[in-house]
């Protein structure tokens, strides 16, 4: 089956000063099936959403990417005009960004919002339209929503906001949905709520979900596949209960200890020693190398993907045992 | 971890009694004229808060939660004296803070620090981290040496590497911006710090170094949090005591071992039944079943009746009273009446 997106080789970098360029996003390869789900997740400033920006092609200039291709059904999204990307955008690709004010604007009701997002792509009556956006805050969990749409945004609360910025993306039923931290401050009740209308649209229209998050324990019961970033790199690749269970590289294994629900209260929560080094300062070779404690000279060098194009590791000593 | 020992007869740093917040838009004078006229609905006003008590304890950490919408935020703001109280009063260190003024507001202000759940609308777009993070601290005369040194240490404290200090906040990623607030809140080194959900932005590793920050943070500067969150096992990792809203009301209240022991509310019991581990294996998530209840149309009497398995004639009417059901557990259900 030839997948829906096909990421290779994507480098994203944001000139600074003259000098080179900061590689926000580093090589990074990954594909997706219709209907399939993957779990996006890693450290702060890893790249995620650069990621995602880069295949909505809104990176922030005068950042750019710079190469690799972003094959979306076949299409290389890199090389599309931006009235090309414009018709795509909302229609056949949406995004939920991690801030909702990306996606709202400030100083129209939410209403009036919804309703525009619904014009842009399709001809339907206002009051149709009226409905459509009634229904969507609906189904994100926003009583009362009919008097809510005259609302405007800081009349909501963050996780409202939130949930609005979710809604506007589904109301095309896209081919791909890339949601960055969509949930981040949602109470389990609505969290649930939102993904199982996710899980309706990857079921019964066979969209495919990228899932930016550091929460792990969302991720391991929704995601098919998950992939790790570290320093603007995929560090890690592969089936979600296999990279859950049995974590090759050290930063993956470090992150999924130090969920605090896995850590008892009231005692320091374990923690990767020392901070993320910022772009301009990113050791050569390994990236986690200043971090890591299995680190040998060995990985002064680059590592390379190993594994196959879908299930694969960056790390020159991996861990091959469960973990406890 | 034990309660900190605040002796008896010294006041709470923060009182919080009978408040009630309400918003409403208001109708200009044509809409006004059609609603008097019969000729157009009045706009829908949002109960955020009904009549919300809860005690703040000095050096204690008090965990915040709820449904999303409930009004924790507002809470959280009117803790922090950046919004007023439609009615009620809110105590500072036992004095009415309505009637504080002069210095001794000024004081207050800025003994009570607040890190808001949206960073970038908190972040002044055109300005670079450094201005940010030193631009109260100097008005206020704080920094006694130089500047930079400040700054760099506090964006330290909160894990931000200082060589990007001169950059604006749009470059920066989601949980590097969080960071940038946290920083900024403890540069005005605060007495009180209300989080509001300071770290659902970040991943869990950089999330394990600022809790273990704020716990620090709690031992050096005798600090005492509101720490507003969705997520259970952050809650449970962090708080002393935990306060649980369900639309606009508080309520339960307990010491954190007792809560997660023994929850008694049947809306805490249903909170804590979903608490999310790391459990790999797809599964199906559930909608919502039924209607949510809304804050511009809360329902009488208990606002969890039409959620609640328990709900019997009496809870659709009456509103259960808050109830010392064990030493500091603190519920509103008319079950506890039954069971003494
Ligand atoms: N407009 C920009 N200009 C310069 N650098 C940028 C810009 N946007 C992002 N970056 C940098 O690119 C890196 C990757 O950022 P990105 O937002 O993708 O991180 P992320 O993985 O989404 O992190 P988080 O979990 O904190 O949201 C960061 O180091 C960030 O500082
Ligand atoms: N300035 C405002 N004007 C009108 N309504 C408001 C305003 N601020 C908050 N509200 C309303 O008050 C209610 C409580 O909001 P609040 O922000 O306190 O919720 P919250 O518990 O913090 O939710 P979340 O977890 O989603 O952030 C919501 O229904 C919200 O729409
Ligand atoms: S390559 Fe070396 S430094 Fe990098 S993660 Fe593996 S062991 Fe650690
Ligand atoms: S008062 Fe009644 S409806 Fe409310 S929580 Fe108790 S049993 Fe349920
Ligand atoms: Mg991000
Ligand atoms: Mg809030």
């Amino acid at each position: 089956m030839k997948p829906l997106l096909d990421v290779r080789d994507l480098v994203t970098e944001f000139p600074i000063g003259g000098k080179q360029g900061l590689r926000a996003v580093d090589e990074v390869s990954f594909k997706l099936n219709r209907g399939e789900v993957l779990g996006l997740v890693g450290e702060s400033g890893s790249g995620k959403s650069v990621t995602g920006f880069s295949i909505m092609g809104l990176v922030d200039k005068p950042g750019k990417v710079s190469s690799g291709q972003i094959l979306f059904d076949g299409e290389d999204l890199a090389t599309q005009s931006y009235e090309q990307m414009r018709s795509l955008r909302g229609r056949r690709i949406a995004m939920v960004f991690q801030d909702p004010m990306m996606t709202l604007n400030p100083v129209l009701r939410i209403g009036t919002q919804m309703t525009e997002a619904i014009h842009a792509h399709e001809k339907v009556s206002p009051s149709q339209a009226r409905i459509r956006a009634r229904d969507a805050l609906g189904m994100v969990g926003i009583p009362s929503p009919e008097e809510r749409l005259d609302a405007y945004p800081h009349e909501f609360s963050g996780g409202m906001r939130q949930r609005v910025a979710i809604a506007i993306a589904l109301l095309h039923r896209p081919d791909l949905i890339i949601a960055d931290e969509p949930t981040t401050a949602l109470d389990v009740t609505i969290q649930a709520q939102i993904i199982s209308e996710f899980q309706k649209l990857t079921e019964e229209q066979g969209t495919a979900v990228i899932w930016i998050t550091h929460d792990l324990a969302i991720v391991s019961g929704l995601a098919d596949r998950i992939a790790v970033m570290y320093g603007g790199r995929i560090v890690e690749s592969g089936d979600i209960t296999t990279v859950l269970e049995a974590p090759h590289h050290p930063y993956t294994r470090g992150l999924i200890r130090s969920v605090p629900s896995e850590n008892s209260r009231g005692t320091r929560l374990a923690q990767i020693p020392g901070v993320t080094p910022s772009l301009s300062r990113m050791p050569e070779g390994c990236t986690f190398r200043t971090r890591c404690e299995r680190a040998t000279d060995a990985c002064r060098v680059r590592p390379g993907q190993f594994g196959n194009e879908l299930d694969y590791h960056r790390c020159f000593h991996p861990f091959e045992e469960k973990l406890a | 971890m034990s309660l900190p020992n605040t002796p008896q007869n010294e006041s709470p740093l923060l009182e919080i009694r009978k408040v009630s917040r309400h918003f409403g838009s208001k109708p200009d004078i044509a809409t006004r004229i059609s609603i008097a006229l019969g000729a157009a609905k009045p706009p829908p006003v949002v109960h955020a808060l009904d009549e919300v008590d809860l005690v703040i304890r000095r050096g204690e950490v008090l965990g915040l939660v709820g449904e999303s919408g409930c009004g924790k935020s507002t809470l959280g703001r009117i803790a922090a004296n950046i919004l007023q109280p439609s009615s009620g009063s809110v105590l500072w260190k036992g004095t009415d803070r309505s009637k504080l003024n002069g210095r001794a507001l000024r004081d207050a202000d800025l003994a009570a620090q607040m890190i808001f759940q949206n960073p970038m609308a908190a972040l002044n777009p055109r300005m670079n981290i450094e201005t940010l993070v030193s631009e109260a601290p100097a008005i206020h005369g704080m920094i006694k040496g130089s500047r930079a040194a400040y700054v760099d240490e506090y964006l330290q404290k909160a894990g931000f590497d200082p060589d990007m200090k001169r950059r604006l906040p749009h470059q920066f990623s989601g949980g590097q911006r969080a960071r940038v607030n946290i920083a900024r809140a403890l540069a005005v080194r605060p007495d009180f710090l209300v989080c509001d959900e300071s770290v659902a932005a970040l991943d869990v590793s950089i999330q394990a170094q600022i809790l273990n920050l704020f716990m620090d943070l709690r031992e050096q500067l005798d600090l005492t949090y509101l720490f507003v969150s969705h997520d259970l096992g952050v809650v449970e990792h962090i708080s002393d005591r935990v306060a649980i809203m369900y639309l606009g009301r508080v309520v339960e209240e307990a010491p954190v071992e007792e809560v997660f022991a023994k929850p008694n509310h049947p809306y805490t019991q249903a909170l804590l039944a979903e608490v999310p581990r790391i459990r790999p294996g797809k599964r199906k998530f559930e909608a919502i079943k039924g209607e949510l209840p809304s804050p511009i149309n809360p329902p009488p009497g208990c606002h969890f009746h039409p959620r609640c398995p328990f709900a019997t004639e009496r809870c659709r009417t009456e509103i259960p009273k808050r109830k010392e059901i064990a030493p500091h557990h603190y519920s509103a259900c008319h079950l506890n009446d039954v069971a003494a």
